[in-house]
């Protein structure tokens, strides 16, 4: 019984601990530091002509 | 004259005129928008205008030839480069042009135009492109030189050049974030169990728990939690009892017992509540200090100031770095470029524009022999200067170097301060009062009744309520194209009774010019001569001039003469056309007409004159109506008062307007209303009202997209929200109540949590169930009040040039 729980235990925190290891590797990559380009950027495509222009409609 | 509709050019969406230029079915304003147009073509990079409508930059404005220059010098060119070695060459420009998905999709695209180009990627927040390129297929001034062809001129200035860049981002609030975020919900969850009422034959697993809290709680204390000791701490050396004072204590209070209470084995602790409170008290720091990178409020003169400027050495031309230019060097400065250092004309002629700089409308002929000061704007000719002092001394610097500009206002201090002091000193008294009744009646709880007062009642309440109200209004003002340095302006602008405009660049819209014709109806065949005459000339008056009339200018014409300073004709006898002041058309002067006037004559024969006037801003009037009945008003203006009567009837009686004032005397102006109790706004857009914009208590400059330099101030306004100043401010207002109130509900919390507390019954349960119900009900107060109170004073939504402009 109290193997099983400080397993799980370990397993949770460690999972816990991968997203914060994300979120400051995220941070650390500037991915905070301009949220205005990406999401249109994505939009864009070599022989797109449909893209909607979203910065002009927010 | 019948209303003709006229067309939008394709590229940038200014007006054509009656004669526009047009390939396929499209209309173009200017050739140098159909080149534009036509290269983008070539390249089968036509997606640029589907995805917004006419997207491009006015290319009305051609950049001089060899504008970049500069950057062929290694010297220039190294200091601005990120990165260099044998094959590519790094750099990140600011384009303040950008503006749309468009723009971001060209720059991204520049590989197209040219294959020197490895890539480019655009930060739309900092209207910044990084470049990447192969320096032998193409050099940076060619780099420069493609971006400014298709409308993105990089804007580069001295202040660049010095190392002064903008300031780096500052992730280690995101980290502490982060890291207090995992702690809290890890406590969290190892607190339910204590919750829940785990069974208590379980001895090993509930110490195991504790343990786990306390190793996680270490890093929310020793690392999250230390800007709140830091501020604390700071303030404290220079006697100052900061907001964070509390929150510091209520901190180690908590960890203290909590360690205490696990060390002997009594309790769980309250982990829980104490990393929650950091983890929101965090949340709420990262709004407030949400910073507007496209903008810096700190800036001076070198930002403002050109690069490189061209110095004649024995007839040979060289760019040089301003730093290098020195006393008795000759300069040439050509149309479009700002005089770097104090000077004297040798040679040439032209019209300098000083509205930057005195705030004067109109520009000013200058010709050889004459001083001229720095700051100014050639337009016209090409001068060649002789610099009769170093550009540190020059008239425009010593502006900044004077005591005035170099002092800082004391720091005013928030009403959260004064709120946060008596709240404090209650819970003490609570605290305290509460401690001695148990020490009479059961003193082994003494101590932790003391305690557990401190812990449910620290001031973070309040604390949230400030940063979140904070954060939000921030985020709602920049939503509207009004942008603050920080959240104490808010304060400040609330408390402000007295408002004062610059005229020139504030008002009044530079670019344009009202043109109204005194004097019998012209005919067409008139308007057709004199359009003509005007066209021929790059006189910002004449341009007025030809805009008005808006005719097809002949292109041919004999006998053209310009008089700098008096006016031109063109032609002969019965033909003869004549334009300009009106000594030069009638014969006598009239040197009070403070008005300016262009006089207009055929074959001999007065035509009238054209009247030009300062052209308002859009809705300026109902602006100024709405704050007159709540703010007393003030125009100071460095222009002569030709302006005096349109003023007044904008302003009403009563209100202060004064003209030809320097940048000393507005400043000064600033420092009288504030001696007698007046807290000032002032509004202005120029270099000379920087002293003022400084002195106020607030300073707002006006952004114009067109010009992108805005002197250091608290806040910057987009033109286009100028009109909406009223409204704006009467948030910042709300600002207040809307914390007081959120702070009145946390006050009920924490009542009932108090009650808890000195009757000994405070469990961390409770004590985690009242924590997140007052944080979270004090977010969604703030959050729903200051949207709601956005909703019904902005109605009216800023138009469409907001964001452009932003």
């Amino acid at each position: 019984m109290m193997s099983v729980i400080i397993l799980l235990l370990l397993s949770s925190i460690s999972v816990a601990a991968l997203f914060l290891a994300g979120f400051l590797w995220s941070v650390k990559s500037g991915q905070y530091d301009d949220a205005d380009s990406p999401p249109v950027r994505i939009l864009f495509d070599p022989s797109s002509k449909t893209a909607d222009n979203i910065l002009d409609h927010e | 004259m019948a209303v003709v509709t006229q067309a939008k050019c394709y590229h940038c969406g200014d007006n054509c005129g009656h004669f526009p230029i047009r390939i396929q079915d499209h209309s173009f304003c200017c050739e140098g928008c159909k080149t534009v147009y036509e290269l983008l073509q070539a390249h089968d990079m036509g997606d640029y205008y589907t995805l917004a409508n006419a997207p491009g930059m006015s290319q009305k404005e051609e950049v001089r030839k060899d504008k970049f220059a500069f950057l062929d010098q290694a010297s220039i060119a190294q200091a601005l480069l990120q990165y260099h070695d044998d094959q590519e060459t790094h750099i990140v420009l600011y384009l303040p042009q950008i503006h749309c998905s468009s723009c971001l999709w060209l720059l991204e695209n520049l590989h197209q135009l040219h294959a020197g180009i490895a890539s480019s990627r655009v930060n739309f927040a900092r209207k910044e492109a990084s470049i990447i390129f192969h320096h032998q297929q193409i050099s940076l001034r060619e780099v420069a030189e493609l971006l400014s062809h298709i409308g993105y001129e990089p804007a580069i200035s001295l202040q660049q050049l010095q190392g002064q860049s903008k300031p780096v981002i500052d992730h280690t609030k995101r980290y502490k974030l982060g890291v207090a975020g995992f702690c809290f919900a890890n406590i969290m969850l190892f607190s339910f169990p204590e919750y829940l009422g785990i069974d208590s034959n379980d001895e090993q697993l509930r110490h195991l728990f504790w343990w786990m809290n306390v190793a996680l709680s270490i890093p929310v204390v020793f690392y999250s939690a230390s800007e709140f000791y830091v501020t604390a701490w700071k303030n404290l050396r220079h006697g100052f009892l900061h907001i964070d004072l509390p929150i510091v204590a209520a901190i180690i209070v908590t960890f203290a017992r909590s360690l205490y209470e696990v060390f002997t084995q009594t309790g769980g602790g309250y982990f829980d509540s104490m990393s929650g409170i950091v983890f929101l008290m965090l949340v709420g720091r990262v709004l407030q200090d949400k910073t507007y990178q496209q903008f810096n409020f700190e800036r001076d003169y070198t930002a403002y100031f050109p690069v490189a400027v061209t110095r004649l050495s024995e007839g040979q031309e060289r760019a040089v770095a301003l730093p290098d230019i020195h006393v008795n060097d000759t300069l040439r400065i050509h149309h479009g470029e700002l005089i770097p250092a104090d000077g004297i004309i040798m040679s040439g002629n032209s019209q300098i524009d000083y509205s930057f700089v005195t705030g004067e409308s109109m520009p000013v002929l200058k010709e050889a022999g004459e001083i001229v000061y720095a700051g100014g704007k050639s337009m016209g000719g090409v001068v060649e200067l002789l610099v009769i002092k170093p550009v540190a001394q020059s008239y425009l610097t010593s502006l900044w170097n004077k005591a005035e500009m170099k002092e800082t206002p004391p720091v005013q201090k928030s009403f959260v301060h004064l709120l946060s002091k008596y709240f404090t000193a209650g819970v003490f008294a609570i605290a305290t009062a509460a401690a001695l009744y148990w020490q009479l009646h059961n003193a082994a709880k003494a101590w932790n009744v003391f305690t557990a007062v401190l812990i449910v009642a620290c001031p973070c309440a309040l604390l949230l309520s400030n940063t979140f109200t904070n954060g939000n209004i921030l985020r709602l003002l920049g939503h509207h194209g009004f942008y603050l340095r920080n959240a104490q302006v808010i304060e400040n602008l609330a408390k402000s009774d007295f408002i004062v405009f610059d005229k020139t660049g504030t008002l009044t819209d530079t670019r344009q010019q009202q043109v109204h014709f005194e004097g019998d109806e012209l005919t067409y065949q008139q308007k057709l001569q004199l359009a003509t005459l005007a066209a021929q000339s790059g006189h910002p008056l004449s341009r007025a001039i030809v805009a008005h009339l808006n005719m097809p200018a002949r292109s041919t014409i004999t006998g053209f003469l310009e008089i700098p300073g008096e006016g031109m004709l063109m032609g002969r006898g019965e033909e003869q056309v004549a334009m300009g002041a009106r000594k030069f058309i009638v014969g006598d002067a009239t040197p009070s007409d403070p008005n300016t006037s262009v006089y207009a004559s055929i074959g001999g024969h007065l035509l009238g004159c054209f009247r030009i006037h300062n052209q308002y801003r859009i809705r300026i009037d109902q602006c100024l109506l709405q704050l007159k009945k709540n703010f007393r008003l003030a125009v100071i203006s460095g222009d002569n008062n030709g302006e005096a009567y349109p003023l007044q009837q904008l302003l009403g009686t009563g209100t202060d307007i004064r003209f030809r004032q320097t940048p000393a005397s507005k400043l000064r102006f600033i420092q009288s209303l504030q001696a007698k109790g007046h807290q000032v706004i002032m509004v202005g857009d120029g270099l000379n009202d920087a002293g003022a914009l400084k002195q106020a208590h607030t300073g707002i400059s006006v952004s114009d997209h067109h010009n992108n330099f805005t002197p250091a101030s608290d806040a910057i306004i987009a033109a286009a929200s100028l009109p909406l100043l009223p409204q704006l401010l009467r948030l910042c207002r709300a600002n207040r109540y809307i914390i007081l109130f959120a702070f009145f509900i946390s006050i009920l919390y924490n009542l009932a949590g108090i009650y808890f507390a000195v009757t000994a019954r405070l469990s961390p349960m409770i004590a985690a169930i009242l924590m997140p119900c007052s944080s979270i009900s004090i977010v969604a107060i703030t959050a729903g009040f200051s949207n709601g109170l956005a909703r019904l004073t902005l109605l009216n939504k800023p138009t469409d040039e907001s964001h452009t402009a932003a």
